[in-house]
C-alpha cells in the first residue's frame, strides 16, 4: 500500500456506520450509527446477542455484505487512514487477507470441504502474489506455528479429518500468512468445547503478542470478553449502548441492557430454588445401573450408574465425545443400550416391550437443543401441543384441548393468542418455550433436557432456566439436564455428574462440584469456562502464567 | 476402492441377470416366436422345422437354460435381416451412438457449467436472465420439430449442411445440435441452483475474506462443490442418450443403436434387440461406475 495516509490516529476507525437490509418484509436497519476504533496490539470486543448487528458491522469491514440485500447507507470505515468504503473492489481484495484477516465461528463450514487444508492456507498467500513453492513452505510453517501436530503429514488432509479445535487453528493459520494488522474474530470459540476454547484464546493472545496485531473480537460470551478484551463495545438491536474499558464496563455498567446482560451470565443468577434433603429415606425415581453402550467396537458409555430422586435435578456435564447425549438417548430408548439397567419406579426401562414403553414415554419427556429443528414448521403451536393428546387420547377429552393449550402457553410465559401461530413467527427463546409446553402437555414426571439452552442467547438462556425452575417448584418435576457448559448448570441443578470419555469422573452436590472439585478434569473444566468477571479472569491468567514459568524452570 | 468396484460389479451382474430373465420371458409372453418370425402363410412343415431348429418344442426350463448359456457366451443368435451374428451388428452401431452421446453431453456440460455459474454469480443479472430464457425454450421445444425445421432451413433452403446420413464431420452438426437442446436446458438450471447455494456457503465467505478473486471463487471454490448434484443429472441424461436417441437417429438416418433397435423391433429381429439391450445395459453400468468414482474424486469426504 503506497498511498498510506500518515495522518490517521487509529489503525481502524469505523464512524457512524449504518447498514440496511432490504427484505420482502421491508427495510430493516441492522446497524445504526455505529462508531468504534481499534489500535495495534489491543483487543476490542463487540459484545451482543443475536440480531445485535455485531457480525454485520464486522462484515462491512471485510466487504462481505451481499448487496442486495444489504446496503451501507451511511458512515465511513478507515484503515490506516484509507477510506475502505470508497475504494475499488480490487484494492479491497489486496487488503483483505493481507492487512485485515478474519476467522469465523464454525470452522468446518468455513473451510472448503473439497480442497486440502495446506492448499487452502497457501492460497491465502498465492492470491496476494506469493509464488506457489514459497506459499506452500510458509503454509507449512504456519500450520506448525498454530500448534497442529504432524503438520507435514496433515498438509494434504481435508478439513473433515480434523477436530473442531484443530480446524479453528487452521483458520487462524490461514489468517496469519502476512501477519495482518487486524484480525477480526467472529465468535471464534463458540462452537468449541471449553477446554479447547481456552487453548484457542491462548493461542490468539500469543500470536497477538508476537505480531502486534489488533484483534476485533465479535462475541456473545461475557466470559470470553472478560478473559481477552482490553475494551468492549456492547451492542443491542443495531446500536452501541455502551463502550469502555472491559473492567469498567463489567464492574460498573451504565446502560440497563448491559446490566441485564451481566446479570444473566450463567453461574451468576444464584440458585433457582432447588430443594434440599431430597435424598433422605426415599426411593429413587430413576436408578441407572452400570449402563454400557457400544457402537460397533467403540464403547461410547463405559458403565455409568447414578440415581435420580423425585423432584431432583441432575445435570450431566461433559465435552463433546463424553457420552452425555448418548446417555440421555439410551435412557429414552432412542438408542438401545448394550448392557445395564435403568429402573424407573422399580421397572427396568430397558426390559419394557413396545407397548409398555409407549405408556411410559408419556411420563418421560425430552426437550432438545435446537427448537427450530425439533418443531414441525408446518404445524401451528396449537397442533404441536395437541399432537401429544392425539397420541395419548386417554389423557384429555378433545373438548378440553383448546383450554389446556391456553393454560400451558400461559404457564411457559407465552399468551393464549400464540396458539394459532407457526414456529417461524417466534424467536429462539419463545420456540424453546413452545417445546417445553409440548413436553408438559403429557404431564410428565421426568424431563430430559439435551442442551436445551445451548443455542439461546444469554439473557434468553437465563429466562428459560428460570422457567424450568418455576415449573420444577410448581409441578414437582424431576430433570436430567445435559449440558456441555458448567456455569449454566450451577444455577439450576441439585447434583452434577461430570462425564469424560464415556465414564463418570465425578459426582456431587452442585456447591461441592463448583467450590471443591475433586477430580482434575472437573477443575480443568471449571478453569477453562471463562468467568464473566474480568478480575477472576485476571487472577486465573496470573496463575497460568506462574505455572508456565514454573514449567520452564 | 477395489472392493467397492467389486461390490458394484456383483450388484450390476445381479441386475443384468434379472434383465436377461425378463427379456426371455417378455419375448415368450408375446406368444410362439414361430408366428412372429415366419410369414402368416408359411406351411406347417416350415413351422415345425423352425420349432425344432430353435428348440421351441423343448420344455420352457430347457429353453431358458440354453438361452442363458448362449447369452453368457455372448451368443445372441443371428440377425435375420442381416444374416450375421446379432452382436456384430450391434457393435457396429454402438460406436456411432456412443460418439454422439459423448460429444453432445460434453458440449452440454461445458456450456451449462459456464453459463449456469455466471448466472448464479449474479442472480438477476444478464447471464441469469439469458439462462432463464434459454432453459425455458430448451425445455418446451419438441426435438423432432427442431430436427425437421433444422433440416428445412440449413439443409434444404441454405444447403449448408447435409440432410441426413454420415460421412463428413458436417453430418454430425445437426444431430448434435438438436440433441443438445433439452439436456442443456435442464442441466443449466441444475448448475444454476447448485451454484447459488454453493456461492452462499460459508467457505465462499472465507475465500472472500482471504482476498480471492471473484472468478476463482466461482470456478475454483464453489464449482467443485456445486458439481456433485449436477453430475447425477448429467449421468441420467447420458444414460438416456446411450439407449439410443431413437427419434433423432431415425430422422437423420444415423446408424446408431437407437435406429437399429427400432428397425429390429419393426422387423422382429429379436436377437438384435436382445443384443442391443445387453450392450447398452453394460455401457450404462460402466458409466454409472465412472460417475461414482468421479464423486469420490470431486469430494474427498466420499470414500468407498
Amino acid at each position: 500500500m503506497t498511498n498510506t495516509n500518515s495522518q490517521y490516529r487509529h489503525i481502524l476507525e469505523v464512524k457512524e456506520l449504518a447498514v440496511e437490509f432490504h427484505t420482502a418484509n421491508g427495510r430493516f436497519q441492522a446497524v445504526k450509527n455505529v462508531s468504534f476504533h481499534l489500535d495495534r496490539g489491543e483487543t476490542l470486543a463487540i459484545l451482543g446477542e443475536s440480531g445485535s448487528g455485531k457480525s454485520v458491522s464486522a462484515s462491512a469491514i471485510m466487504n462481505l455484505i451481499d448487496t442486495p440485500p444489504g446496503y451501507i447507507t451511511q458512515g465511513s470505515i478507515h484503515y490506516r487512514g484509507q477510506d475502505l468504503l470508497n475504494m475499488s473492489d480490487v484494492h479491497r481484495r489486496d487488503i483483505n487477507g493481507a492487512k485485515i484477516a478474519m476467522i469465523f465461528q464454525d470452522p468446518l463450514a468455513h473451510l472448503n470441504p473439497v480442497y486440502p487444508v495446506g492448499w487452502q492456507i497457501a492460497e491465502s498467500l498465492r492470491v496476494h502474489g506469493v509464488d506457489k513453492d514459497k506459499a506452500n513452505q510458509r503454509a507449512l510453517e504456519l500450520m506448525k506455528r498454530v500448534g497442529l501436530p504432524d503438520a507435514q503429514e496433515k498438509f494434504d488432509a481435508y478439513p473433515h479429518q480434523f477436530s473442531g479445535g484443530q480446524r479453528q487453528r487452521l483458520m487462524i493459520a490461514m489468517a496469519l500468512g502476512f501477519e495482518p494488522d487486524i484480525l477480526i474474530a467472529d465468535e471464534p470459540t463458540t462452537a468449541l468445547d471449553v477446554t479447547v476454547q481456552a487453548q484457542i484464546l491462548e493461542l490468539l493472545e500469543e500470536l497477538q503478542a508476537e505480531t502486534g496485531m489488533g484483534i476485533l473480537l465479535i462475541t456473545h460470551d461475557l466470559g470470553v470478553v472478560a478473559e481477552t478484551a482490553n475494551r468492549v463495545v456492547v451492542m443491542n438491536q443495531g446500536e452501541i449502548v455502551e463502550s469502555g474499558l472491559t473492567r469498567e464496563v463489567f464492574k460498573n455498567p451504565q446502560h440497563y441492557y448491559t446490566r441485564k446482560l451481566i446479570a444473566a451470565a450463567p453461574g451468576h443468577l444464584g440458585r433457582q430454588g432447588g430443594a434440599t434433603g431430597l435424598r433422605e429415606g426415599r426411593d429413587a425415581l430413576l436408578s441407572v445401573e452400570n449402563v454400557v453402550k457400544y457402537y460397533g467396537k467403540f464403547k461410547a458409555i463405559k458403565g455409568v450408574s447414578f440415581d435420580l430422586m423425585p423432584g431432583e435435578t441432575v445435570a450431566i456435564v461433559g465435552e463433546s465425545g463424553s457420552g452425555k447425549s448418548t446417555m440421555a438417548k439410551t435412557l429414552l430408548r432412542l438408542e438401545e443400550p448394550s448392557e445395564g439397567k435403568a429402573l424407573y419406579k422399580g421397572r427396568d426401562l430397558f426390559e419394557l416391550n413396545p407397548k409398555e414403553l409407549f405408556e411410559l414415554r408419556r411420563e418421560i419427556q425430552m426437550v432438545f437443543q435446537d427448537p427450530t429443528q425439533s418443531l414441525n414448521p408446518r404445524m401451528t403451536v396449537e397442533k404441536l401441543v395437541c399432537e401429544a393428546w392425539k397420541i395419548h387420547p386417554q389423557l384429555l377429552p378433545r373438548a378440553k384441548w383448546k383450554e389446556r393449550v391456553a393454560e400451558l402457553l400461559v404457564q411457559v410465559g407465552l399468551s393464549p393468542e400464540h396458539a394459532a401461530r407457526y414456529p417461524h413467527q417466534f424467536s429462539g427463546g419463545q420456540r424453546q418455550r413452545i417445546a417445553i409446553a409440548r413436553a408438559l402437555a403429557l404431564s410428565p414426571e421426568l424431563i430430559v433436557c439435551d442442551e436445551a439452552t445451548s443455542a439461546l442467547d444469554v439473557s434468553i438462556q437465563a429466562q428459560v432456566i428460570k422457567l424450568l425452575s418455576d415449573l420444577r417448584r410448581d409441578l414437582g418435576l424431576s430433570f436430567i439436564f445435559i449440558a456441555h457448559d458448567l456455569p449454566v448448570v450451577r444455577d439450576f441443578a441439585d447434583r452434577v455428574i461430570v462425564m469424560k470419555d464415556g465414564e463418570i469422573v465425578e459426582v456431587g452436590e452442585v456447591e461441592q462440584i463448583f467450590n471443591h472439585p475433586a477430580h482434575p478434569y472437573t477443575r480443568a473444566l471449571l478453569d477453562a469456562s471463562p468467568d464473566a468477571d474480568p478480575d477472576v479472569q485476571a487472577q486465573r491468567r496470573e496463575k497460568r502464567e506462574r505455572e508456565r514459568r514454573m514449567a520452564v524452570v | 476402492m477395489k472392493s467397492f468396484i467389486g461390490r458394484r460389479a456383483i450388484s450390476s451382474a445381479v441386475s443384468l441377470g434379472g434383465l436377461i430373465v425378463l427379456v426371455f420371458f417378455l419375448t415368450r409372453l408375446t406368444g410362439d416366436p414361430t408366428n412372429l418370425y415366419l410369414p402368416l402363410d408359411a406351411p406347417m412343415e416350415a413351422r415345425d422345422n423352425f420349432r425344432v431348429l430353435h428348440g421351441l418344442n423343448d420344455p420352457l426350463i430347457v429353453q431358458f437354460g440354453s438361452y442363458v448359456y448362449d447369452v453368457l457366451h455372448l451368443d445372441f443368435g443371428e440377425s435375420i435381416r442381416k444374416a450375421r451374428p446379432a452382436l456384430e451388428v450391434v457393435l457396429e452401431a454402438f460406436p456411432w451412438t456412443l460418439t454422439l452421446a459423448v460429444v453432445t453431453m460434453g458440449l452440454v456440460t461445458l456450456f451449462a457449467i459456464i453459463i449456469g455459474s455466471l448466472a448464479a454469480a449474479r442472480v438477476g443479472g444478464v447471464f441469469d436472465r439469458l439462462s432463464g430464457i434459454m432453459s425455458l425454450i430448451a425445455a418446451s421445444t419438441p426435438e423432432f420439430w427442431v430436427a425437421i425445421v433444422g433440416i428445412f432451413i440449413f439443409a434444404v433452403s441454405l444447403g449448408w449442411l447435409p440432410t441426413s446420413g454420415t460421412g463428413t464431420i458436417w453430418h454430425w452438426v445437426l444431430p448434435i445440435t438438436v440433441l443438445f437442446i433439452r439436456p442443456f436446458g435442464l442441466i443449466l438450471q441444475v448448475v444454476r441452483g447448485s451454484m447459488i447455494s454453493a456461492l452462499s456457503s460459508p467457505y465462499v465467505k472465507t475465500a472472500r475474506a482471504k482476498g480471492v478473486r471473484q472468478r476463482a471463487i466461482i470456478f475454483v471454490h464453489a464449482l467443485r462443490n456445486g458439481m456433485l448434484p449436477v453430475i447425477t443429472v448429467i449421468g441420467d441424461q447420458a444414460a438416456g442418450m446411450l439407449n439410443g436417441a431413437v427419434v433423432i437417429e431415425t430422422i437423420f438416418g444415423f446408424p446408431g443403436v437407437g435406429k437399429l433397435m427400432i428397425d429390429s423391433i419393426l422387423q422382429r429381429d429379436f436377437s438384435v434387440v436382445l443384443a442391443s439391450i445387453m450392450v447398452t445395459a453394460l455401457a450404462i453400468f460402466i458409466m454409472n461406475l465412472l460417475i461414482d468414482l468421479l464423486y469420490a474424486v470431486l469430494d474427498p469426504r466420499i470414500r468407498y
